[in-house]
């Protein structure tokens, strides 16, 4: 295999759970806006869902204040946002589409009939079928992805590329999603047991499928630093660090084996898997759990950046190219882009 | 227009069917015209759903578009291919063998076979190559070469491809498309397969690495996914099982070209390229160029690596090169040559420009090195003034112009908008060439679909056709 089809299947997976993670923030910010405020506007659930998929200051500049339509528009469709969902399933399919001979037809069909439905998406349709059931519908098309990568790739090494750009992603996106929704929901912490309060915290939950989870672990009554211990250190809940940590050792393990040779990588996701197994959630509360959650990130983006080094293609600047048998400048260098907006969030 | 009467490859002026296309002619007989339509319908599903589009990169509109493919397969028999193949294949010879000539000692230059400043002064002639040795001697490794037919027994060469041609994935997806279509038409009789070709090609590719590489790694060069022809390029190196690499994935170094893989740094003995020359190496060619791989000609010279087809071969595909293939074939080969050139008369003769004079009304008059019809005289549809304003500037500076005459292309019966009738047709069989030279027996038929037209280009309403050789 190439390095640069190693590089076309990781981002591909990178950019199909960052769509999907896109529509989770925006479900949750919908549900909360739902509610009675205590200030009387919802501003703080679109600011906050912005901050968690790191474009703020993009949006400060184009925007300026965050309110339900130009959130779910910049967040959605806007395709200025290099992580919109728009952005990201057309991303996710010029990936796919360069290797398309290097995947199962079901991958491509999926990716591919994916951007070809988002591509004809306008906001108004997207608001007159539903903010709701475009969120359901971004997510299914990702577990579809999810089930034709698990269920019909070879599961060599082009798959483990796929499976890494998925978890490093996803890590990524749980520790976002919790250290912004600890911040705006920890100040309320002193009136624990109010009705309010405790629907916020089922929308956290609920944002990442993990609800049921929840009670089936730990009952009905929501508790602050149980929600952390489920999204962090449960290995069995799939959207957890620990769950992703433990996929993303899996997979570069695998990869060491089929080449004969261990990176960098691998030591430091050993490290981090480490930290996650034998962490305890008094310990993480101890450090502070914002100090926590950003170390975490920063050492989920060092480990893409050192995966990036140790097995794909090092990308140097695309320059314009001669007309008669060129390809579009720019396309190539997308995938960058989409990483470094995720480090500078 | 008047056209003469075109050769029809199925019924003969008496109404009588050519016996290669018996089967043919029962089938069209007893299929109904719905049941064509629908077969042609779902024909176009196949090559959507397969991804066989040929990518026009303009603005606006899809640019992922079909080639329009006709139902109705092309036959040859047994004999006749015979004869072309055998025609093709010297040809190719004798393209291989003026190639190393004139990067060596150019002997057919000092004999005076060649005029030296058409070559020496030609824009596909690179200097690079003078005394590179390349494996086997062989530098046109795959040609595809473009016939036309005007009666029983007569074939002429339009042109030699033998930079990088292209349509084979056409050949190949055409019958395996026919095959799923119509089995029962195949069932009757025994049509020579194709689908050996990548198989062949990767034979090919595999014997001219450079000595020394036992177990060749192989790999196919593509300018990348906007290319045109990007699908068939991907197809091909699906079909030899290698790596499609785009110059991004290659580097040099000491003079030896790897690729990069996630296990690291793995070395290519032979290259497949799908880029013309001057993209190759923006240090040897195009300094602009980022398609191709610094330092790949040093490789190449230092004869670390094989490149297909070598750099240069384009000189022998030239339009004023063409003219003399007939003397290259009898220079070096000492053979007559089986297939005909199209009569070419060079007004730089005094004798042919005289003939071209008296003959304005029947000829088609060309610039050496125009293009795009400029400058273009077709005699027969010409006014008298603007026959004798040409006559002019043919005298003034006869050495720029050649004049041929006007063809009757072959038609095959072909299904369209009304029915069954016939259309022009041309021909694009592959030659491959290394430690021996191969053919499959097929190529690609491309067809002018508009009533009357004989332009067959995919880009001004041309199709394809499957074309069979029916073994003897």
């Amino acid at each position: 295999m190439l390095s640069r089809t190693a590089d076309n299947l990781y981002w591909m997976g990178r950019y199909i759970e960052r769509s999907e993670n896109n529509a989770r923030i925006l479900d949750v910010a919908h549900r909360m806006s739902l509610l009675p405020s205590l200030t009387g506007e919802h501003r703080t659930e679109w600011q906050s869902a912005i901050t968690i998929s790191g474009g703020e200051t993009h949006f400060a500049e184009h925007y300026g204040t965050p309110n339900e339509t130009n959130a779910v528009y910049y967040m959605t469709l806007d395709r200025d946002n290099s992580s919109s969902i728009y952005s990201c399933l057309r991303a996710a399919r010029e990936n796919c589409r360069a290797i398309r001979h290097a995947v199962p037809t079901e991958v491509w069909e999926a990716v591919n009939t994916t951007w070809f439905e988002i591509r004809d998406m306008t906001q108004n349709r997207l608001l007159s079928r539903g903010a709701q059931q475009f969120y359901d519908w971004v997510k299914e098309r990702s577990s579809l992805f999810r089930g034709v990568t698990v269920g019909t790739m070879l599961q060599d090494d082009s798959f483990h590329f796929a499976r890494l750009g998925t978890f490093l992603e996803r890590g990524d996106n749980t520790a976002r999603i919790l250290d912004v929704k600890f911040h705006v929901l920890l100040p309320m912490g002193e009136q624990i047991g109010g009705a309010l309060d405790y629907y916020q915290w089922t929308a956290l939950l609920r944002s990442v499928s993990a609800l049921r989870n929840y009670r089936h672990v730990f009952g009905s009554e929501v508790v602050p630093s149980r929600v952390a211990q489920l999204l962090i250190l449960m290995e069995a809940m799939p959207r957890s660090l620990h769950h992703c940590q433990a996929e993303i050792v899996t997979h570069l393990d695998a990869l060491g084996v089929a080449y004969g040779q261990r990176h960098e990588c691998h030591r430091m996701a050993g490290e981090a898997h480490a930290k996650l197994r034998f962490g305890k959630i008094e310990h993480i509360f101890d450090v502070g759990l914002h100090e926590y959650l950003t170390d975490y990130i920063e050492r989920n983006a060092n480990l893409g950046v050192q995966i990036a080094k140790d097995f794909l293609l090092t990308r140097e600047p695309v320059i314009a190219e001669p007309a008669s048998q060129g390809q579009t400048p720019g396309m190539q260098t997308q995938t960058m882009g989409g990483m470094s907006q995720t480090q500078s969030g | 227009m008047t056209k003469p009467p075109a050769f029809d490859e199925m019924t003969l002026p008496d109404g009588s069917v050519r016996s290669v296309y018996d089967n043919v002619d029962k089938w069209l007989r007893e299929a109904a015209t719905d049941r064509l339509d629908l077969k042609r319908r779902e024909a176009d599903t196949i090559f959507r759903r397969l991804g066989i589009t040929f990518s026009v990169y303009t603005e606006g509109g899809d640019p992922e578009r079909l080639i329009p493919f006709d139902i109705i397969p092309r036959v040859f028999g047994a004999d006749e291919w015979a004869r072309l193949s055998a025609g093709c294949v010297q040809r190719v010879q004798g393209i291989n063998a003026f190639i190393r000539d004139i990067y060596h000692d150019q002997e057919i230059l000092r004999a005076g076979v060649v005029p030296s400043e058409q070559v020496l002064k030609n824009d596909q002639f690179r200097p690079e190559m003078r005394g590179i040795d390349v494996p086997r001697d062989i530098y046109a490794h795959i040609v595809g070469i473009d016939m036309v037919r005007t009666g029983e027994n007569e074939f002429y060469v339009l042109e030699d491809n033998a930079r990088t041609p292209s349509g084979v994935a056409y050949m190949l997806e055409n019958r395996e498309v026919m095959m799923r279509l119509f089995p029962e038409l195949f069932a009757g009789q025994r049509i020579a397969p194709v689908d050996t070709y990548a198989t062949e090609l990767l034979r090919t590719l595999s014997s001219v690495a450079p000595s020394g590489a036992s177990n060749p790694t192989i790999a196919v060069l593509t300018p990348g996914i906007f290319n045109s022809a990007y699908f068939e390029h991907a197809f091909l190196a699906e079909g030899m099982g290698v790596e499609l690499v785009e110059g991004q994935d290659l580097f040099v170094d000491d003079k030896k070209v790897y690729m990069r893989t996630p296990a690291g740094p793995k070395r290519v003995d032979v290259l497949y390229r799908r880029i013309d020359d001057s993209f190759l190496d923006p240090q040897a060619f195009r300094p602009d160029s980022v398609l191709g791989v610094p330092g790949l000609m040093s490789a190449y010279r230092a004869g670390n690596i094989n490149v297909a087809n070598a750099v240069g071969t384009g000189i022998s595909d030239d339009k004023s090169i063409y003219t003399y293939m007939p003397e290259i074939i009898r220079f070096y080969l000492g053979e007559e040559p089986i297939l005909n050139n199209v009569p070419t008369f060079s007004c730089r003769n005094d004798e042919d420009c005289k003939y071209v004079l008296a003959h304005l009304d029947e000829l088609v008059v060309k610039e050496v090195h125009g293009s795009g019809g400029y400058g273009m005289l077709i005699g027969p549809t010409a006014t008298q003034d603007q026959r004798e304003e040409f006559a002019k500037r043919i005298k003034a500076t006869p050495h720029v112009y050649i004049a041929q005459p006007t063809l009757a292309l072959s038609t095959c019966p072909t299904f369209v908008d009304s029915g069954v009738a016939p259309r022009h047709v041309d021909l694009r069989p592959f030659v491959l060439s290394g430690d021996q030279v191969r053919m499959v027996p097929g190529g690609l038929t491309r067809v002018a679909l508009p009533e009357g037209s004989l332009v067959v280009n995919s880009s001004q309403g041309g199709g394809t056709k499957d074309t069979w050789v029916l073994e003897g």
